[in-house]
């Protein structure tokens, strides 16, 4: 095999999962103290039209950025908003959050659509995202507040009897999730792509989602992960092209297949399941109970 | 002066509020949706009319609302039964899609029959096309105790990958110019319609009878009781005697079975073939049709005409406001975060002093 083929290939990785790391990353954080948040496909949509708007209209990149940002905050800080102080139902609300964020999304990217801009170096970002990675990694088992964040998802009320703050503690990672979920969309419309299309994340919200429980919550799985899932679908189209007879759709399902795989495989054992899933996981907590 | 807003859980339950809060939700999103229509320099009451009333002026239109709002409303009770066992089923987008490929692919196997068995035997086999679907993450979860919400999401991708395969491999039409699309279904494998020219289709009875059925079972079985008790506390439920697993099976299967015959209904009915994009997230917006209905089977049929109306209040606006159609899922987003809302209302009390 041609070596510039082969570095080729693996530079098109590097550039395509890097989304992935980044929503990835952040409901990895969010899920470790308690919270599930389906809502990742619409952040990443909402970021990716609000920093590609914000470019076209300003031609600044720390703006586009900035207001990416802004809009992972203001609508991670919703779904807070009703998860930790309403109580709603952690699932019903993050569906909600994606069919809003796909709707909004669409709506305010309808007059940008097909703009050209001149698009940012992707390898910031990917260097960034590896940085990430090794940042929450040392926060989550390092840090006294990684083990506050950690103590809430495992048992919210022994952490609440403790003293700690369980609904700041989570208001702190769900916005941190949203923020890095805007992130990743900033990163596939200026970056990626560059440009805005409606629905142009193509369901790698639903994939960063199954990478967490594919890396079992650990921050290194999840990287490793990442790269497994993006390597795939890039050798999807590479085995295409030398005329591989195995149908495309079989590589795209393989994320899904192999995150049910280890969900079994962790779930069947009880002490497995102990060591890897928050127990907090999508229990409402209510002080008065 | 200072004031302190109160709030308490609330020890009467109120059957006003719980059923008064849907109504509060649907006002709430018409009114922030104004403000989406200002922004967008469009004229609120304009939009209204043209989102929601004449999409239903004239009988295309009030057709279409039941042809729209028929998977909707069979999908949403056939998940009632799961959420009100707490199991969060959230995979109908999948179970539909095996569905509408196991019914589906009876009409394409005999599709020079001419025989009135072909469409019950399609019904029959979208019904079990769905329930085989939503077997697996019942299965998943009474054997290995693996979480139901994550499998269940994870096979509606693994069944639209299927679906995208079929019909761009083994069954695309051969005439088809080699579009990803199947041979057409034969005359005989047709959903018949109801009114002529019109494409409203039998369908309808089929979730008024589900309807139907659902209210008795929640009213005046065991089997309804059962599933009451295990939604308030699975432990409580196993106490009883009941078995739980069974529960989970039993629902699982009510679901996809409902989430299959919607699947099997949209292909043979106004679609007549497979092809990709068979649902605009049937499956997923029933979830919402199914809690803004209060799970409750004659509320689903009523959120499910009204959810119906944002995916033709959408057509129209596209149309007519030149407005993404998606602007249909905005308003879906936010009337089930009212909803959510809503129901601190129905838990607690808030009061000022």
């Amino acid at each position: 095999m041609n070596i510039d083929l082969v570095i080729g290939i693996l530079n098109i990785v590097l550039i395509s999962t890097t989304p992935l790391v980044f929503a990835g990353i952040g409901e990895l954080v969010t899920e470790k103290s308690g919270v599930l948040n389906l809502g990742l496909e619409g952040l990443m949509l909402v970021g990716a039209v609000t920093g590609f708007i914000t470019l076209v209209l300003t031609g600044n990149y720390f703006y586009s950025l900035f207001f990416s940002i802004i809009s992972g905050v203001i609508l991670s800080g919703m779904f807070a908003f009703l998860v930790l102080n309403l109580i709603t139902n952690q699932i019903a609300t993050g569906l909600a959050l994606t069919i809003f964020g796909i709707g909004l999304s669409a709506m305010l990217g309808k007059k940008f659509s097909g703009t050209p801009i001149e698009g940012l170096n992707p390898y910031y970002f990917i260097v960034i995202s590896f940085l990430l990675v090794f940042m929450v990694s040392y926060f989550l088992s390092n840090t006294k507040s990684g083990l506050i964040v950690r103590a809430v998802g495992e048992d919210h009320n022994s952490a609440y009897a403790l003293g700690y703050n369980v609904i700041k503690t989570r208001y702190m990672t769900i916005i941190f999730g949203g923020v890095m979920s805007s992130l990743a969309g900033f990163y596939i419309s200026i970056c990626y792509a560059p440009m805005w299309q409606e629905g142009m994340t193509a369901g790698r919200g639903w994939i960063a989602l199954a990478l967490v429980v594919f890396a079992t919550w650990k921050p290194w799985r999840l990287l490793v992960g990442a790269y497994i899932f993006g390597g795939v679908a890039i050798m999807q189209m590479n085995l295409q092209a030398i005329g591989v007879k195995l149908p495309g759709q079989f590589f795209n399902m393989m994320p899904y297949l192999a995150t049910i795989i280890v969900l079994v495989f962790i779930s069947s054992n009880k002490l497995r399941l102990r060591l890897s899933a928050p127990a907090s996981l999508n229990i409402p907590f209510e002080k008065d109970q | 002066m200072v004031y302190l807003i109160n709030i308490k859980l609330r020890e009467d339950y109120s059957n006003l509020i719980f059923y008064l809060s849907p109504i509060v939700a649907v006002f709430l999103t018409l009114f922030f949706g104004s403000f989406i229509f200002l922004i967008l320099d469009l004229s609120p009451i304009e939009s209204f009319k043209i989102f929601f009333i004449s999409p239903i002026s004239n009988s295309y239109g009030i057709s279409e609302l039941f042809v729209k709002a028929t998977p909707l409303a069979i999908i949403a009770l056939g998940l009632s039964y799961c959420f009100k066992n707490n199991i969060y089923n959230i995979g109908a987008e999948g179970q539909l899609t095996m569905g509408a490929i196991f019914g589906g692919g009876i009409g394409l196997l005999f599709n020079d029959s001419t025989s009135i068995l072909l469409l019950p035997l399609m019904i029959l086999f979208g019904a079990i096309g769905g329930a085989f679907w939503a077997t697996i993450p019942a299965l998943l979860k009474t054997k290995f105790n693996t979480n139901e919400i994550l499998t269940s999401l994870m096979l509606t991708y693994v069944a639209l990958f299927i679906l995208d395969y079929l019909v761009v491999g083994p069954w695309k039409d051969p005439a088809g110019y080699g579009l990803p699309k199947s041979m057409p279904f034969p005359d005989a494998g047709r959903l018949p319609v109801l009114i002529d020219g019109l494409r409203i289709h039998i369908g309808v009875y089929f979730a008024i009878i589900i309807c139907l059925i659902s209210y008795i079972v929640y009213n005046k079985t065991l089997f309804g009781f059962k599933l009451k008790v295990s939604g308030f506390s699975s432990k409580a439920s196993q106490y009883a005697g009941f078995k739980y697993k069974n529960l989970i099976f039993y629902t699982f299967i009510i679901s996809g079975a409902c989430a299959g015959l919607a699947g099997l209904f949209e292909v043979s009915g106004p679609i007549g073939l497979l092809y990709r994009d068979i649902s605009p997230n049937y499956g997923f917006t029933a979830i919402i049709v199914a809690f803004l209905g209060r799970l409750n089977p004659l509320g689903i049929i009523l959120s499910s005409l009204l959810i119906a109306l944002t995916y033709l209040g959408a057509e129209d606006a596209q149309l007519f406001l030149k407005i993404p159609s998606a602007v249909g899922f905005v308003f879906q987003g936010l009337v089930l975060f009212f909803l959510l809302g809503t129901d601190f209302l129905n838990k607690y009390k808030v009061s000022i002093s």
